[in-house]
């Protein structure tokens, strides 16, 4: 038990008596470059890092415990604050995890809205990294262009679910709202400029002397190392692992969808800038494919399966059945069979996996959010070491940690 | 009188179950099912107990002895091609047994499978660290320590993660409380002053987002400024818009229906 008035010295900084020429430096956790509330420990030599302690927890807000105290379709919203730059990628993952336990098919018109979703959520992800890695590395200028075009998908986004971050738009057993009139052709609008756009950062970055000499070489990840260290998505792929759950183990319509996985061996920061690039461009592709799709679905949005779903607001509205089981679910809660289930997605940052082990009862008994993040802060302790102070800048924007996600 | 609840899970109850419900299974199918997973556990059988097996959801479930723990994941990696260990973490079944169960979510690319170990610890048992075979281990344990109190042998930096150091107690435990204490506000006013200047000091402020509506030190109150200082809670002078026409405030400006566009669609 906690026991507030018990104020304990803590002398953490206890080594700085020590002789010798190391300099501990606390990078953050107020430091604009840390993304977020990280705080790095490094202990220096100069300017070269020997050291790397990363201190996470400041954005803790123990998503797991509220977790265990909620019904599950009132956990969706705050999945939001889990990677709050794509939130949607978070409700689809918890979703997904509470239809694989309860067993659910998805109409297909739900699947096609959630996989625009998820992939206007990569492109908005990976502006948004373009973005903030560019400005830490000082290129204002991509910056100023990377979040003009996500500024026109967060506008997209807050047409089809009235909100830019933090979207709750997917539910567990389809999608809330069918896509509004404006959207198909909007969408299509950007998706035609945006390899113009890409292009218009390439030009400025690729052959970029200092963008070269800071991301070159820099950072550089082993295979071994990325997979010992849990790493997923982009961290794994540029350093040689060809492995893209959407490719290895789809789900929704990814199967349907022809699209390629870009991989690198060289593992630096450079490599992983690419990576970003190139996926966005697929993610350009999967739009394309998936708005095709929209026209031959039916008008379904929700799952039939009245146990766990409430009926569509037309027959709460006018059937008295419908109405009492909207009644219970939404007061009581849907009670998933017993079981455990582990579901990983392909987040834009890497595997987002959800585990969850219910024993039938309205509140999930454990939660686990297995954030690709949190292991992306992880490797900074074996990454970091012998890389000079504006490498680590560069590195932890490479990494692109998100710290709602690190922390929950 | 009060029902009693008890004290060994606290979290929060569903306020109504039907007296005849019984909570359906998920379907739990033989390992022989899948002939990946079924040579996978002759290979784990061979050399460690295997308590129990079973698929769950497209992914292999083997339940092992928490001794073996280090050993059967280390046959995982080196032997069965299982390359990534994605999560790790614990159950509290201390209300129902008294038991930690403790799971490795473990990822095999090559074979595109998972497979989760599960083992059960007691209370006061340790763990050995996984942390030499894969080093994502070091960050997932030291969070299950500091969220459950599992204390993990062999551990190179056996530390809170996400809470502070000084922390007492372990968030993730059924037994600990959802609310905090409402006599905290009271602790540092009674060790510093004594209990009996609660009157004069008054309670702590622990709400880091309260605003006092009457504060004029220290919010900027902006449209409705006045002197610093002044004491604004009997009333408080009304402060009319002035705008930049009337010799106004610059940049606000009267509305003109003329002189403004409409943007009907952005140039995406």
């Amino acid at each position: 038990m906690q026991q507030a008035n018990r104020l304990r010295p803590f002398f953490e900084n206890i080594t700085f008596d020590r002789d010798d020429n190391e300099l501990i430096l606390n990078f953050g956790p107020q430091h604009p470059s840390a993304h977020g509330q990280l705080r790095l420990m490094l202990h220096l030599q100069q300017e070269q890092v020997t050291k790397a302690h990363p201190d996470i927890g400041y954005l803790h807000r123990g998503m797991e415990k509220m977790a265990e105290n909620m019904i599950y379709n009132e956990f969706m919203p705050t999945t939001d604050r889990m990677d709050y730059i794509a939130s949607s990628a978070n409700n689809y993952g918890f979703a997904l995890a509470v239809e694989r336990l309860i067993g659910l098919e998805v109409p297909r018109r739900a699947k096609v809205i959630r996989m625009m979703l998820l992939e206007t959520n990569r492109l908005m992800s990976h502006l948004f990294w373009l973005a903030t890695t560019a400005l830490d590395i000082g290129a204002m200028t991509v910056f100023l262009f990377a979040f003009r075009e996500r500024e026109y998908l967060m506008d997209l986004i807050e047409d089809y679910c009235g909100a830019r971050l933090t979207h709750a738009a997917i539910r567990i057993g389809g999608v809330p709202l069918d896509l509004p009139d404006n959207f198909i052709g909007d969408l299509r609008k950007f998706l035609d400029k945006l390899p113009e756009n890409i292009k218009d950062y390439e030009d400025l970055l690729d052959s970029n002397r200092i963008w070269k000499m800071r991301m070159e070489n820099v950072g550089v990840i082993s295979k071994e190392m990325a997979l010992s260290w849990g790493c997923s998505g982009i961290m794994l792929r540029a350093s040689g692992v060809e492995w893209d759950i959407r490719k290895e183990e789809p789900y929704e319509l990814y199967d349907e969808v022809e699209f390629n996985v870009p991989v690198s061996d060289k593992g630096d920061n450079y490599a992983r800038y690419k990576l970003y690039m190139a996926e966005m461009r697929e993610s350009a592709k999967i739009l394309y494919q998936v708005l095709d799709m929209y026209e031959g679905t039916g008008p379904e949005l929700m799952a039939h399966a009245p146990q766990y779903i409430s009926a569509p607001k037309i027959d709460i509205m006018t059937q008295n059945y419908s109405l009492m089981q909207h009644f219970v679910l939404v007061t009581q809660g849907m009670r998933p069979p017993v079981g455990e289930v582990y579901v990983a997605t392909e987040s834009p940052k890497g595997e987002l996996g959800y585990y969850i082990n219910s024993q039938g009862g309205a509140y999930p008994y454990r939660l686990k959010l297995r954030a690709p993040s949190f292991w992306h802060t992880g490797i900074l302790t074996d990454l970091l070491p012998g890389h000079y102070i504006p490498d680590v800048v560069s590195i932890i924007g490479t990494t692109n940690i998100v710290f709602g996600e690190v922390d929950r | 009188m009060r029902a009693y609840t008890p004290k060994d899970d606290v979290q929060k109850k569903p306020y109504y179950t039907d007296r005849y419900w019984v909570a359906p299974q998920v379907a739990k199918s033989d390992v022989s099912e899948d002939a990946v997973f079924a040579a996978d556990l002759e290979v784990i059988k061979a050399k460690f107990d295997v308590l129990d097996a079973y698929i769950q959801v497209g992914q292999m479930v083997v339940v092992i002895n928490a001794a073996d723990n280090f050993g059967v994941l280390e046959l995982m990696k080196n032997e069965l091609e299982y390359n990534q260990l994605s999560e790790l973490s614990a159950i509290d079944w201390l209300a129902q047994e008294g038991k930690f169960e403790i799971f490795y979510q473990m990822l095999s690319m090559s074979k595109r499978k998972r497979v989760r170990i599960k083992c059960k610890i007691d209370e006061k048992e340790s763990i050995q660290s996984v942390e030499k075979l894969f080093r994502s281990a070091d960050w997932s344990e030291r969070e299950m320590y500091d969220m459950f109190g599992v204390v993990i042998n062999n551990h190179p930096y056996m530390k809170r993660i996400l809470m502070p150091d000084d922390w007492e107690g372990f968030p993730l435990r059924k037994t600990y409380p959802l609310q905090g204490d409402e006599f905290a506000q009271w602790y540092e006013v009674d060790r510093i002053f004594g209990k009996e200047a609660r009157e004069i000091i008054g309670p702590e402020n622990r709400d880091p987002a309260r605003i006092d509506r009457y504060d004029t030190e220290r919010f900027a109150r902006l449209g409705h400024e006045v002197p610093r200082g002044a004491d604004i809670s009997q009333g408080e002078p009304e402060t009319p818009l002035c705008y930049q026409e009337n010799e106004g405030v610059f940049l606000i400006q009267k509305f003109d229906a003329e002189k403004s566009v409409v943007i009907s669609d952005r140039d995406r």
